[in-house]
């Protein structure tokens, strides 16, 4: 019995915390919120000589074929420094999906470029409804002479905008189960993008317009159903350890500053209004924390519980996320309210973590019934 | 990570399994919270620890020279698991057990430790905590219960407050002002006092719940001999954390939330509200899960701390949590329970119609004694934001 992260985990962590505070400073964080794509490419390629893109990939596709764990590790640092750009969508889960659900020749096809960096791929799950249970996916799509014909409407597609590829859910059958992912090419004929315009600028969205889209039968995802299951348990731990790493830097961020603000003639942090209200976050975090390791290790090694484990994770720490960055605004006070300091980056961040893939009461309820209540 | 047992650690689990199974029935006592203290409870009480001790199943990390058996905390660990999942009752031995024994493992000298430490684990002698006074409470350091020095005796003259069990207890670990000049954390001695000496009066207080759990303990003229002392005069402060840190982690274990929060998913299953049963509504499924979740997290975080013990780690923030957090999840609980019961909640514990053995009311009531008792809330969320966080000190 051994739980915690390895020392080679706590490396990897303090190495993407030091390169992360250098390349990806909040000057940066800005300037990149405030371009085009919000893509970030200077940085990413900087990344990309890191192999983080890579992380998760088997060797045989040129990745370093480590865990969920040290994924969550290091995405719990990238949510720390509200790092902008593509890689949680395109590194972790367009990653996973080919490699737990891709055909070969898909594998072949996205694989290697992924790990170099050279491929940005993304998921779309969500429609007009907002929902993520396969019931909900009414995107169409029909088999014909070898080929796939897709048409549908996508929301809420991160960065499908720079995007090489796209993970479509999609609907084959009337019966609930009958859905699939498909890899469609951001190029092909037929599909129209559009970003949207969005709170939180670390993160892009956009929808997807299919109209007879035509992709070969192979780049047909394996799974059905259950593959759109798994995508949801892999995304809600990629979420939940982003929510961990922002909530923590908001609680920094509101403990450093209640240690120079002076008010009454003391710094606000000797107040115990404030020290309770930096205390409840600690105590929600470091238990949560322990419930993110074992849900990311459950991942791998754990299959019969991982679905309970990562709704419970999802649930638990994009709630704690907005609560405590809540809370950090005000402990500023007015100058946590303004444009020009940092503190609302994670404010706008934790309101994506809490909602995108599944509201905590959605996973609560996911919850109760994986336990057969 | 890798949460993987060894095959001797599964066969350790089967063993104690199959005893609780067995063993618990013929204990004669009914759940891990019964809190009912009258002499024929005591006698049960402190016989069902005893073979617990003689199966080997109390304290299996102490040394073997104390009674132990010096096995990794990894064990200890497994037999917690399976007295939750038994609902085994608890140790009339606790405070012993889990506050006084470690502590004096790491400061006692070895005459004290062969004294007092085998018979905390057989029950033989049962320990009460001298802390609080009528005047000190979260300032605790401001205590006023003098011992003077006389030859080789100290002359103890006072009064302590709150203390649990000392109606039924052989021996008290007290803190005691050993020098009024010194600022108040630097004059505080660690003292174990016998509970029969002469001048000792101890007076039962009633509980809100309406047991006399707890007490007031008089102190006048009591001798204590100086080889009682615990580590150096003047220095029993940081013997007294050593102790709260203890205590604090037994009052916030997981293991009794989990044991907790079974029992009221069962209850849910149970009750029917509207024609269905309580669990098919979706506003208390919602208020379910979210304290199972943080009852789960409690859990991995419980595993986490045993593997930085294991490790070698200091305990740093998430320890000082534990209290906190175990505490009012456990009075979050029964709050939930005393809902979901509705009127039912108002029962009485020996009413014949009550619900589950009218426990709920009972531990309603009892958990949020356990937010004040061993440091309230508030002074847990000071010590968090001053100690783990570095925040400015107010005093």
């Amino acid at each position: 019995m051994d739980f915690g992260i390895s020392e080679e985990q706590e490396q990897l962590k303090t190495s993407a915390r030091e390169f992360l505070a250098g390349e990806c400073s909040t000057t940066f964080v800005r300037k990149a919120m405030a371009s085009e794509d919000g893509a970030a490419p200077e940085l990413y390629a900087q990344i990309a000589k890191l192999g983080w893109h890579g992380l998760i990939i088997p060797e045989k596709f040129g990745g370093a074929g480590l865990t969920m764990l040290d994924m969550a590790v290091l995405l719990e640092e990238q949510g720390y420094a509200a790092m902008p750009g593509p890689f949680l969508f395109s590194s972790m889960l367009a990653a996973s999906a080919l490699k737990e659900f891709g055909t070969d020749e898909l594998r072949q096809k996205w694989l290697p470029a992924l790990a170099e960096g050279k491929a940005i791929g993304t998921i779309a799950i969500v429609e007009e409804d907002d929902g993520i249970e396969p019931a909900s996916i009414r995107t169409r799509s029909s088999k014909s002479g070898g080929e796939i014909i897709i048409n549908g409407r996508k929301m809420f597609v991160p960065y499908a905008n720079v995007a090489d590829f796209i993970i479509v859910a999609t609907r084959f059958g009337d019966a609930p189960d009958d859905v699939a992912f498909v890899a469609v090419d951001s190029k092909s004929a037929g599909v129209e993008i559009k970003p949207l315009k969005s709170l939180d600028l670390t993160r892009r969205v956009c929808s997807v317009e299919l109209k007879d889209v035509r992709v070969k039968s192979s780049a047909e995802l394996q799974g059905g159903g259950d593959a759109l299951r798994r995508m949801i348990d892999i995304a809600s731990v990629a979420i939940a350890a982003d929510s961990l790493g922002g909530a923590q830097r908001a609680l920094e961020m509101a403990v450093e500053y209640s240690k120079v603000r002076e008010q009454f003639g003391k710094p606000i942090g000797s107040f115990q209004a404030l020290k309770h209200a930096a205390a409840e976050i600690v105590s929600e975090l470091e238990p949560a924390r322990s419930l993110l390791w074992y849900a990311a290790y459950a991942l791998d090694s754990e299959p019969k519980h991982a679905p309970r484990a990562a709704a419970m994770a999802k649930a638990r720490l994009s709630e704690i996320y907005s609560r405590t960055t809540d809370k950090a605004v005000l402990m500023h006070g007015g100058i946590g309210f303004t444009w020009e300091h940092d503190i609302h980056l994670w404010f706008k961040r934790s309101r994506f973590d809490e909602s995108y893939f599944g509201s905590p009461p959605y996973h609560r309820e996911r919850v109760a019934q994986l336990g057969g209540y | 990570m890798d949460l993987s047992f060894t095959s001797e650690e599964e066969q350790l689990r089967q063993k104690v399994r199959k005893f609780l199974e067995e063993e618990i029935p013929k204990s004669g006592l009914k759940s891990a919270s019964e809190g009912r203290e009258d002499k024929a409870w005591l006698a049960k009480a402190k016989a069902w620890q005893r073979k617990l001790y003689e199966a080997g199943y109390v304290a299996l990390a102490w040394p073997k020279e104390y009674g132990g058996q010096a096995m990794d905390p990894v064990k200890q660990s497994i037999v917690n698991e399976e007295m939750v999942r038994a609902n085994a009752p608890y140790l009339v031995g606790g405070s012993g057990l889990g506050m006084f024994g470690p502590t004096l493992i790491s400061w006692g000298d070895e005459e004290q430790k062969k004294r007092f430490l085998p018979k905390i684990l057989t029950a033989e002698e049962i320990w009460c905590q001298g802390y609080s006074e009528p005047g000190s409470g979260s300032d605790l350091a401001s205590l006023r219960t003098r011992a003077e020095i006389h030859g080789d005796e100290f002359i103890v003259n006072g009064q302590k407050v709150w203390t649990s069990g000392a109606q039924y207890s052989d021996w008290m670990f007290c803190l005691v002002r050993t020098d009024p000049e010194a600022p108040k954390h630097r004059g505080i001695s660690y003292i174990l006092i016998d509970m029969k000496s002469p001048g000792i009066t101890v007076r039962p207080l009633v509980q809100m719940t309406g047991d006399k759990g707890f007490n007031e303990v008089f102190f006048d003229n009591v001798h204590v001999p100086r080889k009682n002392l615990v580590a150096k005069l003047n220095e029993g402060w940081l013997i007294a954390n050593a102790t709260l840190f203890h205590e604090r982690n037994m009052l916030g274990a997981s293991t009794g939330s989990q044991q907790r929060f079974n029992r009221l998913l069962a209850l849910a299953k149970k009750i029917r509200r509207n024609g269905k049963p309580l669990i098919e509504d979706p506003v208390f499924r919602q208020r379910l899960v979210d304290l199972e979740i943080k009852v789960e997290a409690m859990r991995f975080h419980s595993y986490r701390q045993l593997t930085d013990q294991m490790r070698g780690k200091n305990p740093g923030v998430e320890a000082m949590i534990n209290k906190l957090v175990g505490t009012e999840l456990n009075h979050d609980l029964a709050t939930a329970a005393m809902e979901a019961m509705g009127d039912y909640s108002l029962l009485a514990r020996d009413e014949e119609q009550a619900l589950d053995s009218g426990y709920w009311p009972y531990e309603w009531m009892f958990s949020l004694g356990l937010v004040i008792g061993g440091g309230t809330s508030h002074i847990q969320k000071n010590i968090i934001a001053e100690r783990g966080l570095k925040m400015p000190k107010s005093r």
